[in-house]
């Protein structure tokens, strides 16, 4: 557990948290990426603006970041034709589940939905298994 | 306060979040799911804050009518666990396993992190769109738990 940083995770789910909590006191909507990007390709009067604004400021405060701090280390292992597969199954399964890591691991698990706790439970189940079977089985 | 600039600061925290975090690279995300590798406990930090202080706001939203600046809250309706719950949330975490991407991370860091990133995205939107097309014929009423 060498790679382990308690603190900054924690910090940056309160922040995480924090932005779910404001949408909803504020605005009442879920803070739901997949929901959110999925609400602009069905768009709905009244529902496009705000969602627009959100996504400008998920992407405009990583950049913002980048620019100043330099961007943050990240590695990818992913070839291209897995990162197609994935994005695929990654697009399609969130809008059928209907909510990925925050909709349903966040703002559903803070509301205690039973269907968010059933969706966190078995995305990340899949995801563990899908890890073990590529890093342990088939890479050994 | 209008409903665009609180949903700006709301993505602006939200992206904030996601960098401090470190939930931007794939590898930490893959060295939490690898329970059996090199564990990375990060991600359960990340995710057991942020559902506290999603929960303080739910909590005191739920002495109020109406949010603060909207005349409604609009949250989910549904209640029972259904089919499409089910397989959806199974091929979304295949998917997140496979690379390490889930919507927010690869949205929050596509402009600065690389072509494999972009690509990603670009799949995945298409992957949500096919959902909108297909959606009215894929069964939505089956047994419910």
């Amino acid at each position: 557990m060498d790679n382990f940083t308690p603190v900054s995770a924690a910090v940056g789910g309160a922040l995480i948290g924090l932005s779910v909590a404001l949408l909803w006191l504020a605005s009442g909507r879920i803070a739901g990426i997949s929901g959110i990007i999925g609400g602009l390709i069905k768009p709905q009067s009244g529902e496009v603006g705000w969602r627009i604004a959100f996504l400008v400021g998920l992407i405009g405060a990583p950049l913002v970041y980048a620019i100043i701090q330099g961007a943050p280390p990240l590695s990818i292992e992913a070839g291209y034709g897995t990162l197609i597969l994935a994005g695929l199954l990654v697009g399609f399964g969130t809008r059928l589940g209907g909510g990925c890591t925050s909709g349903h691991g966040v703002a559903g698990l803070a509301r205690l939905s039973r269907r968010s706790i059933t969706a966190t439970g078995l995305f990340l189940l899949a995801a563990a298994l899908t890890v073990f079977l590529a890093r342990h089985v088939f890479e050994g | 306060m209008n409903r665009t600039l609180i949903a700006l600061v709301s993505g602006l925290l939200f992206g904030l979040g996601l960098v401090v975090s470190q939930m931007v690279n794939p590898e930490k995300v893959l060295n939490f799911l690898d329970v059996s590798g090199n564990w990375d406990p990060s991600l359960a930090f990340v995710m057991g804050a942020a559902v506290l202080a999603a929960a303080l706001g739910f909590t005191l939203a739920k002495r109020r009518q109406a949010p603060l600046y909207a005349p409604s809250f609009s949250g989910p309706t549904k209640t029972k666990v259904d089919a499409r719950l089910v397989v959806g949330s199974l091929i979304f975490g295949t998917g997140w396993g496979l690379v390490g991407y889930c919507p927010g991370p690869v949205l929050a860091s596509f402009l600065w992190a690389g072509a494999p990133a972009v690509v990603f995205l670009v799949a995945m939107l298409v992957g949500m769109a096919a959902f909108s097309i297909t959606d009215k014929y894929l069964p939505r009423r089956t047994k419910s738990a």
